[in-house]
């Protein structure tokens, strides 16, 4: 297990450079330029001569493999450099906002949890009944709704009948609990609903399965509680895929509610990463691209590990 | 005839006392004293790239961050665009007007506790007219003219100039020219880049990137009294939206840059009477670039073709409705004293307001030119809703009115600033927005290209280059505004090298405890918020 695991964090490191190169060519094909965006961005004049002083600032009148390597150099000692936007430290720029990124993914993850699981196994124990088709037609609402606009119809409501707003600014939790859940509780809610619809009905259908194995009528045969029969055998083998899912989803979370973050004007990292798109902020950019492939992979390894736990038909050695 | 007498005295009546009420509110407005204390929320829609005004161009850098400093003048917050001093207590003009000397207050203290010289005024314009190495100075063209810049004594400041301008009074109240610390330039020229040290009515408290920015009041300001506010909080929302339920909901009270009608309406529906909204004119355009080097646009007909067929005057009735333009204008900003008056504006090519004739014209200019029934060609736009898209789509219905056909590309800013500047489109809508009335700054756009970084229409008349120059040494407004008339006619009518759509319409709705702020033309100046205050 030990080897495995050492392995598995080795081959992080070639994945990890595939992507860096990978990332580094794409946004040099893409056209636009950094400098351009930052002064006639506004339609205000600027001289050449400016422009091309802060290129040479940038590093952007060197060439393609210089700037790769100055830039793979640096990602060795752990410096990721400054953001051509705003000159600031890209680990600061990104520091500041992973932790209200992680906060919702995590908070939204607890959500779909608490609401995928006990649904989904409810409407598997309770096939074809109400129950089910209430489940049914509750995680499929989840799917179709875009999470977006659920979270547009929460801010009109709130503003239309309760002329409320979640705060406009992240408070850590630590600083005031009350500030940081109300800001944080309807993207929560508006994510981890469509989050829940996938996770259920992933649930109820490995349940489904699990269910008409033998094992299960064996342990029923044996006189088991059906609550022991469902929770203790039946749930935790259908739980692999859907905890593969959940990880999938989580790791997506980190980097990808850009919609969601704009709608509650959340400072967290999705934004962040559309805006250094549509700026060229070059390295901003790939940091993040290596952020969040880190955060993929990472996530994916946990996952494979969390199965090995729950399952020990699963041998790595 | 006593009822009718009885009817108009009542009448009378009413109007009087109508009159009292109207004089005893206005009273009690004037009367309504400043209150301190408290903080001003108020959104702001993107991110500083940096702190430093000599460099950035974007109000997103000038809204939170012009608090903390001072300028050497500056427009009256009041009385727009009456020129005031800020550091700069008098000054004089020498008869031959190249010499500028600038008396300046003393007891003006930076927020680290120094006191400001002319010594610091000196460092922090020899930073914009002449960049050391490694500095960006974004405005260096527009101080091309200083010859040299010197500080005979502490409380004096004298700018040699190399010939006559008209706008040099005026660009000294740049909003962008904030007032660095000598000392601190002196050891790091970037130094302003990622902080602030200045002599503004609030000290720097904290700023979160992509979240917000706090100052707090400066208790050593040097104007006794002011700020009003103990603090104030700009926070970021990039979108619309947002930044629309910002204001809605109270959380903040104001968006200084504006909305358009319908977020307008949203807001006033929501809070009532609790907002009030402030319009004005904006000193920002939307223009039709057109590639000059492109065939058949080297052809002036087609280029006046496309002019004559835009109906401006329908269109400023039709779009103020649903965006922020409004205002039919020519090169100069509507309203401004040296703009074309409207009877002399509708004799210009493009601008008369006989649509029918026009586009009659105009189909004829196509047909002599040799332009086929269906052309097609591409208008390029940035995908920005407001007012980009809604512009492109009126101005393609109008050239399809001639029988042009014409597919409408929306680009990010990226891609669309990349085809701009290599000439890689047929026509595109570009823009312009400047701090002040001023035709040095609204004509530069449309001098040669070679001379010209923003004009992207891609030619070069020495004519136009020579009535530009001539323009911006005269003093006189009478015989500045006959050559401006000239570049004018040049531009719009006779080459029709480009051609401005609409000017735009500034929409402030804000709460209305918000007071001591004032719109302007420009939504980069009056910024500083030493005026503001929130009443109970």
């Amino acid at each position: 297990m030990r080897q495995y695991i050492l392995k598995r964090l080795l081959l992080m490191i070639p994945t990890l450079f595939g992507v860096a190169v990978l990332i580094f060519l794409l946004l040099r094909v893409l056209p636009g330029d950094i400098v351009e965006l930052k002064y006639a961005g506004a339609g205000v004049y600027a001289p050449k001569e400016a422009l091309a002083r802060e290129r040479v600032q940038l590093g952007l009148d060197k060439p393609i493999w210089q700037q790769f390597v100055s830039w793979m150099w640096g990602i060795v000692r752990l410096d990721f450099g400054t953001s051509m936007w705003t000159g600031q430290p890209i680990t600061h720029e990104i520091a500041i906002r992973l932790e209200l990124s992680i906060e919702l993914a995590l908070m939204a993850t607890f959500v779909a949890i608490l609401i995928s699981i006990p649904l989904g196994a409810l409407a598997a124990v309770k096939q074809d009944t109400w129950i089910d088709y209430f489940v049914r037609i509750f995680s499929i609402a989840g799917l179709s709704i875009p999470s977006f606009w659920l979270g547009i119809v929460i801010i009109l409501t709130f503003i239309i009948y309760f002329r409320w707003l979640p705060p406009l600014t992240f408070t850590p939790f630590w600083v005031d609990p009350k500030a940081n859940l109300s800001q944080l509780i309807w993207p929560a809610l508006a994510v981890g609903y469509r989050y829940s619809a996938v996770a259920t009905r992933m649930t109820r259908s490995v349940m489904l399965e699990v269910l008409r194995e033998d094992y299960i009528r064996t342990a029923r045969a044996k006189g088991l509680w059906e609550r022991a029969v469902v929770i203790r055998h039946a749930l935790k083998n259908a739980l692999l895929p859907v905890i593969t899912v959940i990880g999938l989803e989580f790791a997506f979370l980190v980097g990808g509610l850009v919609v969601t973050e704009q709608v509650f004007n959340l400072n967290g990292i999705g934004k962040l990463f559309v805006e250094a798109i549509s700026q060229r902020d070059y390295t901003m950019v790939q940091s993040l691209v290596l952020l969040t492939s880190f955060v993929f992979i990472f996530v994916n390894f946990l996952v494979d590990l969390i199965n090995a736990c729950l399952d020990p038909r699963i041998r790595y050695q | 005839m006593k009822v009718l007498i009885a009817t108009s005295t009542k009448a009378l009546m009413a109007v009087i006392a109508g009159l009292i009420c109207l004089t005893a509110y206005v009273f009690a407005a004037e009367k309504e004293s400043p209150r301190t204390g408290g903080e001003l929320v108020f959104a702001v829609g993107g991110t500083p790239p940096s702190f430093d005004g000599h460099r950035e161009t974007t109000f997103a850098m000038l809204h939170p961050v012009a608090p903390h400093y001072s300028t050497l003048l500056r427009f009256d917050p009041q009385n727009y665009p009456k020129i005031i001093g800020d550091v700069a207590e008098s000054w004089t003009i020498s008869k031959d007007a190249l010499t500028y000397t600038f008396k300046i207050r003393k007891g003006i203290k930076f927020h680290d506790g120094s006191e400001l010289s002319a010594s610091d005024v000196k460092a922090t314009y020899d930073r914009l007219v002449f960049p050391p190495d490694g500095v960006v100075s974004a405005r260096q063209a527009t101080y091309d003219l200083v010859k040299k810049i010197e500080a005979p004594d502490a409380n004096t400041i004298v700018f040699q100039m190399k010939h006559l301008s008209a706008a040099f009074l005026n660009n000294l109240a740049s909003p962008w020219n904030f007032i660095y610390k000598a000392d601190i330039l002196a050891k790091d020229p970037r130094w302003y880049e990622k902080n602030i040290m200045g002599t503004g009515p609030f000290t720097f408290v904290e700023y979160v990137a992509g979240s917000h920015w706090v100052g707090k009041k400066n208790p050593n300001y040097y104007m006794k009294g002011r700020p009003y506010l103990d603090s104030y909080k700009a926070v970021i929302v990039r979108d619309t939206a947002p930044r629309v339920a910002a204001v809605r909901s109270g959380q903040a009270l104001i968006e200084f840059r504006g909305f358009n009608p319908a977020a307008r309406d949203d807001i006033v529906k929501t809070a009532g009477s609790q907002v009030v909204v402030q319009e004005s004119p904006w000193a920002c355009n939307l223009t039709v670039a057109i590639n000059n080097e492109k065939k058949p646009f080297d052809d002036v007909r087609v280029r006046r073709a496309l002019t004559l067929a835009i109906d401006r005057w329908g269109a400023s009735k039709a779009l103020s409705q649903i965006s922020l333009m409004k205002h039919v204008g020519g090169l100069l900003r509507p309203g401004y004293e040296l703009a074309t008056p409207e009877p002399e504006l509708t004799k210009l090519v493009g601008f008369g307001k006989n649509i029918e004739a026009s586009r009659k014209e105009a189909r004829r200019l196509l047909r002599e030119a040799g332009v086929p029934e269906g052309f097609t060609f591409t208008l390029k736009n940035r995908n920005v809703r407001e007012p980009y898209e809604v512009t492109g789509v009126y101005v393609i219905d109008q050239w399809r009115q001639i029988g042009l056909n014409v597919n409408h590309v929306q680009q990010e800013e990226g891609p669309y600033f990349n085809d701009f500047r290599q000439g890689n489109y047929d026509a595109g809508i570009d823009f312009a927005c400047d701090f002040m009335d001023e035709p040095d700054l609204q004509l530069f756009k449309f001098v040669s290209s070679e001379k010209s970084p923003i004009n992207y229409s891609r030619y070069n008349d020495s004519v136009l280059d020579d009535l530009y120059e001539k323009q911006t040494r005269m003093t006189n407004p009478k015989a500045r505004s006959k050559v401006i008339r000239q570049f004018e006619k040049r531009v719009l009518d006779e080459k029709a090298y480009q051609f401005h759509v609409l000017w735009w319409q500034r929409i402030v709705p804000h709460w209305g405890k918000l007071k001591g702020w004032k719109i302007t033309s420009s939504h980069y100046v009056n910024q500083d918020l030493r005026d503001v205050w929130i009443a109970q």
